[in-house]
């Protein structure tokens, strides 16, 4: 980040109020889950008592959400098909993207600006017609229909692939092209090697995404909790322990983890991965 | 965009190949998916007896239908609020941390938490913030004199779900702005000040037309996610027999789709979803040319 030299017209107590309202702001951002991993500390009978600070710290709620629910099962799932799903994504966004990118042939603006249309599309647009085929597959209540719409592309990787594609000078690709190289060789030895950060940060958006999908899961496994994915448990858990909330905030605290731990150790590619779909 | 490598002989094929999903996507997905939906909101069809053709019943039954009708007016509050609000408050936050204070790689980091988290989970936990009784919320209002407010309630539960949707979304476009401001040429301000511009005309008449492509992107992208809104509103919202006390347009989609299986319905909103999306963008397109200052 750029550091700002002060101009000598602006005075400093501006900026002291905006360090007061940045505060009161992340009060507001984290404070939620400060509550959340209290609350998960306390002893279900405490529930309601302590405030902020647990009468007596416990750990007994983490290996309840364990027994009353296959809550390692449900993990699993959530990674498997979060997995699977990135991988798709990878493959084929980075694939049409290359192609976009560096390859000429007739048509390619009319049909990249056919897809980035399609981000308009909601979701639920697609959502009944694939439900329909895939009932008719007979994959209802598999974990396919989760993780094989993946395998086709979509605008918003095939969009940020591009975008960082079209910043490798192409005259790599045509010295290789003089060399003899196929256009597979340039994607796959050039391309792809010098995309790692997009491709670490389009990695994370996919991943979060696959990770956080309740909409899907909901209609394809909304309810067997050996193939259902976490947020479908969640949302399962809710109505079995409502008012129950030592336990709630502790499955909470579970689900939220393992994202949270992945966001601090790779900072850099979650937020350059925002900044990059955002710019032009 | 006419630069690049021309595939030669048998390299067409690879290209196919290399393209074949996204087109298969394209296909199947979004453009195939328009027509089948589209098709689908002439019939009456609950997927186990044969779908039986009803012309513009779907539609015109939604016009006495309170249940899509208040899905549809909750939509719209929803995304009146949710809109300016998120794009506000990530703008201010921005402008916040482009200047000269500590920490603002920590804030950044903290601003962006909500964003990352599952909205189920966080959801869960927002029904522990607002619970009536006992709920933080309400223990700190006590805490100054105010009597419980039942923020998920019929008459507040709308308003609270919009706070937690905006809650979510800042650190997105802060990311996002942030760029935008750090693009801005320092010399601009300068000239404004020269010129004898005080603070607040350099951010009306500097920063924000620099600003322009970010906010209008952000506004699209925003509206969007508003329309389509979903997982906030099933875990804070729902109340037995799969319904809602503040049911949108997504949500009433998914109840009648794939809980009553009455698929006629449900593509017949989906439809109306989709139309009210295209026609903001438009909306959003006129004015962003209407606003656009030669260069």
């Amino acid at each position: 980040m750029i550091r700002i030299e002060p101009a000598p017209w602006e005075s400093r107590w501006p900026d002291r109020l905006a360090m007061l309202v940045l505060l009161l702001g992340a009060i507001a951002m984290v404070g939620p889950f400060i509550w959340m991993l209290s609350t998960s500390l306390k002893l279900p009978e405490d529930q309601y008592a302590g405030g902020l600070i647990p009468p007596t710290l416990s750990f007994e709620n983490y290996s309840k959400i364990f027994e009353i629910m296959p809550f390692q099962t449900l993990l699993w799932n959530s990674i498997k098909i979060a997995l699977i799903s990135t991988f798709g994504q990878l493959l084929t966004c980075s694939m049409a993207a290359f192609v976009f990118a560096i390859v000429k042939f007739p048509g390619r603006h009319a049909l990249f600006v056919l897809l980035l249309v399609t981000l308009m599309v909601p979701q639920q647009i697609t959502a009944i017609p694939q439900f329909i085929l895939f009932k008719w597959l007979g994959l209802y209540g598999t974990q396919a229909p989760l993780y094989l719409p993946s395998f086709l592309g979509g605008a918003f990787g095939v969009f940020l692939m591009r975008q960082y594609f079209l910043t490798i000078p192409i005259e790599l690709a045509e010295a290789a092209r003089i060399d003899g190289a196929s256009l597979m060789t340039i994607y796959w030895k050039i391309y792809l090697p010098l995309a790692k950060p997009a491709l670490a940060a389009f990695a994370i958006f996919a991943f979060l995404f696959s990770w956080n999908d309740l909409f899907t899961a909901l209609i394809y496994l909304p309810s067997d909790l050996d193939k259902t994915t976490l947020p479908v448990g969640l949302a399962l858990f809710q109505v079995q322990f409502a008012g129950k909330w030592t336990i709630m905030m502790a499955a909470v605290l579970v689900s939220v983890a393992p994202i949270m731990v992945a966001f601090f150790i790779a900072q850099k590619h979650f937020i350059e991965g925002v900044a990059l779909s955002g710019l032009k | 965009m006419n630069f690049g490598l021309r595939p030669l002989g048998g390299e067409k094929l690879w290209v196919l190949l290399l393209l074949g999903p996204t087109l298969l996507g394209l296909v199947l997905g979004a453009f195939g998916s328009i027509f089948a939906t589209l098709g689908l909101s002439f019939f009456r069809w609950d997927l186990l007896t044969t779908p039986e053709w009803v012309g513009f019943d779907n539609y015109l039954g939604l016009a006495g239908d309170r249940m899509f009708l208040r899905s549809l007016s909750n939509t719209l509050i929803f995304s009146l609020l949710y809109v300016p609000l998120t794009i506000v408050c990530a703008m201010a936050v921005a402008l916040l941390l482009n200047r000269r204070i500590h920490g603002v790689g920590l804030f950044r980091t903290l601003y962006f938490l909500p964003v990352i988290s599952s909205p189920t989970a966080v959801g869960l936990l927002w029904t522990w913030i607002f619970a009536q009784d006992h709920g933080v919320l309400n223990a700190m209002l006590g805490g100054i004199g105010i009597p419980p407010v039942r923020w998920l309630g019929p008459n507040m539960a709308l308003y609270s779900v919009v706070v937690v949707n905006v809650w979510g979304a800042i650190g997105e476009g802060m990311i996002i702005f942030l760029a935008g401001l750090q693009a801005i040429p320092r010399e601009q301000y300068e000239a404004a000040h020269i010129d004898g511009a005080n603070a607040i005309q350099r951010l009306f008449y500097v920063t924000l037309p620099a600003m322009a492509p970010s906010l209008f992107f952000q506004a699209v992208l925003s509206t969007i996610h508003a329309f389509q809104a979903f997982d906030y509103i099933y875990i804070l919202t729902r109340v037995g027999n799969g319904n809602s006390s503040v049911p949108t347009l997504v949500f009433s989609i998914y109840r009648n789709g794939f809980r009553f299986f009455r698929m006629g319905d449900a593509t017949a909103q989906a439809i109306v979803l989709t139309a009210i999306i295209f026609l903001f963008t438009l909306v959003y397109f006129r004015i962003q040319r209407r606003w656009e200052v030669p260069a």
